[in-house]
């Protein structure tokens, strides 16, 4: 039967479930430790969430996914970077960062959304380009900054460490501990997922308003939205704004999740997996909501969290899980990509 | 720059135009006047080095871009070919030139069926080509890994306590030794480089003399005009000029690295093939596919077959650069070799002037002598600004995805700015082709 027949009928979800569902099978069965595997899913979910939620303003405003995540990712890594010079501790660094960086990623999303309008036809593409672009110029930022807190610097000459302890500044794990609970073994890292569900409601709920459905329509039909007297480049402004706060916002919910804040070259390619993920819940590049997000993110990071260990097990030592996210994650972009309809030619 | 252009030049559009080359040259100018220590000896060595490594690879870009394609990030996956075709050779315990020779031809055999492949996907994704051809890489590369990390010595039975073969008697080593495919290349013949430059002077000079006075305006061919052949004169005058006392064993550049001839030969025969294929019927197909799709289908042109060849083409050559790139490394590091020739190698076409529709031989050899220069000055100007060659290497990678980033989104965004002027931003833009297709 013909392959892209099966894919179009089932849809992406059900075959990455599928696979996920015979890996845990497999897990078991190899007297993995399921429940772990659980934990060890849930966390990631809660620490990648708010990146791939980033995914749905940008794609519903008609500028398809937002594969430039990485600008607002290093924005926000200075803006918590920031808070940490000033030795704020605890609460106080995750509150005060992410209000910085919600302010720093909204000038900046303003600024990247007015160039996605210059370059249109061509989003993908060059908003990839703009997220390398940013993680390298922030590479210098981090060497070059004036930064002398001593609990992130090098012990020997300038600049920030490559990754920067969260323990150090008493913010490890704050927020997913928080209302923590153990059941059958799982950990449920609460405050994490509460966080992550509040902002997919907020967004569903901010999507039937009116500045939402706004953006909705200019992404559907951009004419019609404008010959409605709608301004479609306002709309996919406003979206990619949203789009980089969350991505800055999300950074130090993962950061503070992982217990480490990686800067230089981490965030490079932290997009793909976050689109990856959208697409696999069932977004097209054209299309997405939260319940793709939700759906997409558990999927993708428990099958990724239980692979290695699945993987490590039946191939005595060869470390295939890498290649793996690597063949799923870019075959399920370009199986996207595949579907995008018309172009610029 | 067509003859319409040259009569309304002016400073600004110049600039606008060439904003890309114009940061280069300005960057590896300011690193020269700040960075003392940088001899020209060093500088041109190291340049001449990545040029005859890098130059065939970045010519396998155009013919995708002359076919409509944009820029083919996914001659990762002619790299990938290459080095599959290396491993093999290597696994027999071929060396020298025949093993290079064998390499060769195994990798053409597996770049024509992935490109092929690629051909397809990107006919599937039109219109966005270039994020697909980037995608596609990272894909690749994950198969790659599989390949000859699991299913070498997984599936795939392997001698046992093969030197290339890991420990357990599954996957490839990190890195594979050429044996004397090192160099293979590169030492057939060398020679000294101030005696190139006064060859290679005297013979261009002689070459465009003939062009500017003795060749009959026929076929197409028009004559350059006068203050161009005075400009091009001079350039060849310079060169010699600096390579006479350095033969004669005063001045400098006697230290430069040897020209391997070869290479330079093999270097040469794709710029002669590139310029060639153009002007057959195939190359007539590329050039009306990457005017216009719809009007080259309404002439009978198979369009998507077109695509495939044409990025068959790029995939089969970068594999063939590749080769090059790796025998002179001399070591192939096997899971990283082919990581970032797609990104260095479409900056340095774009460096060179090309953009997502037009690229030249001209603009690729041009891009990869600019590039590298910046490629080599960077950690330099680091090590004199701030005391830190690691800030330099930031910088350069910044400068790699800055400059792809500006001149993609500088090509988008003027194409967008005539489609609001105009109602179809085609109609205009190639005029003078879509009427040559309709006689």
């Amino acid at each position: 039967m013909n392959i892209k027949l099966i894919l179009k009928k089932a849809g992406i979800p059900i075959i990455i479930g599928a696979f996920l569902v015979i890996v845990l099978i497999t897990a078991g069965a190899l007297g993995i430790s399921v429940q772990s595997l659980l934990s060890d899913s849930l966390r990631r979910v809660g620490m990648n969430g708010l990146l791939v939620l980033a995914m749905v303003p940008a794609i519903k405003s008609g500028t398809g996914p937002n594969f430039a995540l990485p600008v607002g990712i290093v924005v926000g890594l200075f803006a918590l970077v920031c808070c940490m010079e000033w030795d704020l501790m605890g609460v106080n660094l995750l509150l005060v960062s992410c209000l910085l960086a919600a302010l720093f990623c909204g000038i900046v999303g303003w600024a990247y959304g007015k160039m996605l309008n210059a370059v249109k036809g061509a989003e993908m593409t060059i908003a990839t380009y703009a997220g390398f672009s940013a993680t390298a110029l922030f590479g210098i930022v981090w060497l070059a900054a004036p930064f002398y807190n001593k609990k992130m610097g090098w012990m020997l000459g300038n600049g920030l460490r490559e990754t920067i302890q969260m323990d150090a500044f008493d913010a490890a794990q704050l927020l997913s501990n928080f209302l923590g609970f153990e059941v059958a073994g799982i950990e449920i890292p609460t405050g994490m997922l509460l966080f992550f569900l509040l902002c997919c409601g907020l967004m569903s709920l901010f999507f039937k308003t009116k500045a939402g459905i706004a953006i909705y329509a200019g992404g559907i039909n951009p004419r019609f939205a404008e010959a409605a007297g709608l301004n479609v480049n306002r709309t996919r402004v406003l979206a990619n704004v949203i789009s980089t706060i969350l991505a800055g916002v999300g950074i130090i919910i993962y950061a503070q999740g992982y217990g480490y804040a990686q800067l230089y070259t981490n965030p490079l390619t932290m997009a793909f997996p976050a689109v990856a993920a959208v697409l696999i819940g069932g977004a097209t590049a054209s299309k997405a909501n939260c319940v793709n997000v939700v759906i997409g993110v558990c999927l993708f990071q428990t099958l990724l969290t239980s692979a290695t260990p699945v993987m490590n097990n039946l191939f005595a030592g060869t470390d295939l899980s890498e290649m793996m996210r690597m063949i799923i994650q870019n075959g399920v972009i370009l199986y996207a990509l595949t579907q995008v309809k018309g172009g610029s030619r | 720059m067509s003859k319409a252009d040259a009569k309304k030049f002016s400073i600004g559009k110049f600039l606008t135009d060439n904003i890309v080359t114009v940061i280069f040259v300005a960057f590896v100018i300011v690193g020269f006047i700040l960075t003392q220590n940088v001899s020209i000896d060093f500088f041109l060595t190291e340049l001449s080095n990545r040029f005859y490594r890098n130059a065939f690879l970045v010519m396998a870009l155009i013919i995708p871009v002359i076919a409509g394609l944009g820029m083919n990030f996914g001659i990762t996956v002619g790299a990938i070919s290459g080095q599959l075709a290396i491993v093999l050779v290597r696994y027999h315990a071929l060396e020298g030139l025949g093993g290079m020779g064998l390499a060769a031809i195994i990798a053409m055999v597996f770049a024509s069926f992935f490109g092929w492949l690629v051909g397809m996907l990107y006919n599937h994704t039109k219109g966005q080509e270039m994020i697909a051809s980037l995608i596609v890489g990272y894909f690749a590369n994950g198969v790659y890994q599989f390949i000859l990390l699991y299913l070498v010595g997984g599936v795939i039975p392997v001698s046992e306590n093969h030197p290339m073969i890991m420990t357990n008697n599954i996957g490839v080593r990190m890195t594979v030794d050429l044996g004397t495919m090192k160099d293979s290349l590169d030492n057939i013949l060398q020679v000294p480089f101030n005696w190139t430059l006064l060859v290679g002077g005297i013979l261009v000079l002689l070459w465009i003399a003939y062009r500017q006075f003795m060749k009959p305006e026929k076929n197409g061919y028009v004559r350059p005009t006068m203050v161009k052949f005075a400009l091009s004169a001079v350039g060849c005058l310079v060169i010699v000029g600096l390579a006479i006392p350095s033969v004669l064993g005063y001045g400098k550049l006697g230290d430069v690295r040897d020209v391997p001839v070869a290479v330079m030969i093999l270097i040469a025969l794709m710029v002669i093939f590139t310029k060639w294929i153009m002007t057959t019927k195939m190359g007539q197909n590329f050039r009306a596919c990457g005017q216009d799709q719809y009007i080259a289908e309404s002439n009978g042109i198979n369009v998507n077959k077109v695509r495939i060849i044409a990025t068959m083409f790029s995939t089969v050559l970068a594999s063939l650069g590749q080769l090059i790139y790796i025998q002179n490394i001399g070591t192939l590091n096997v899971y990283g070799a082919h990581n970032q020739i797609g990104f260095f190698s479409v900056a340095a076409i774009l460096v060179g002037g090309a953009s997502v529709s037009k690229a030249t031989v001209g603009q690729a050899l041009f891009g990869t002598l600019l590039f590298n220069a910046m490629f080599i000055m960077s950690p330099e100007l680091g090590q004199a600004l701030f005391g830190q060659a690691i800030l330099g290497e930031y910088f350069r990678t910044f400068m790699v995805y800055g400059v792809i980033g500006l001149a993609l989104g500088l090509y988008v965004w003027k194409n967008n700015k005539a489609a609001r002027i105009t109602i179809e931003p085609d109609e205009v833009l190639d005029m003078p082709v879509k009427e040559a297709l309709k006689k």
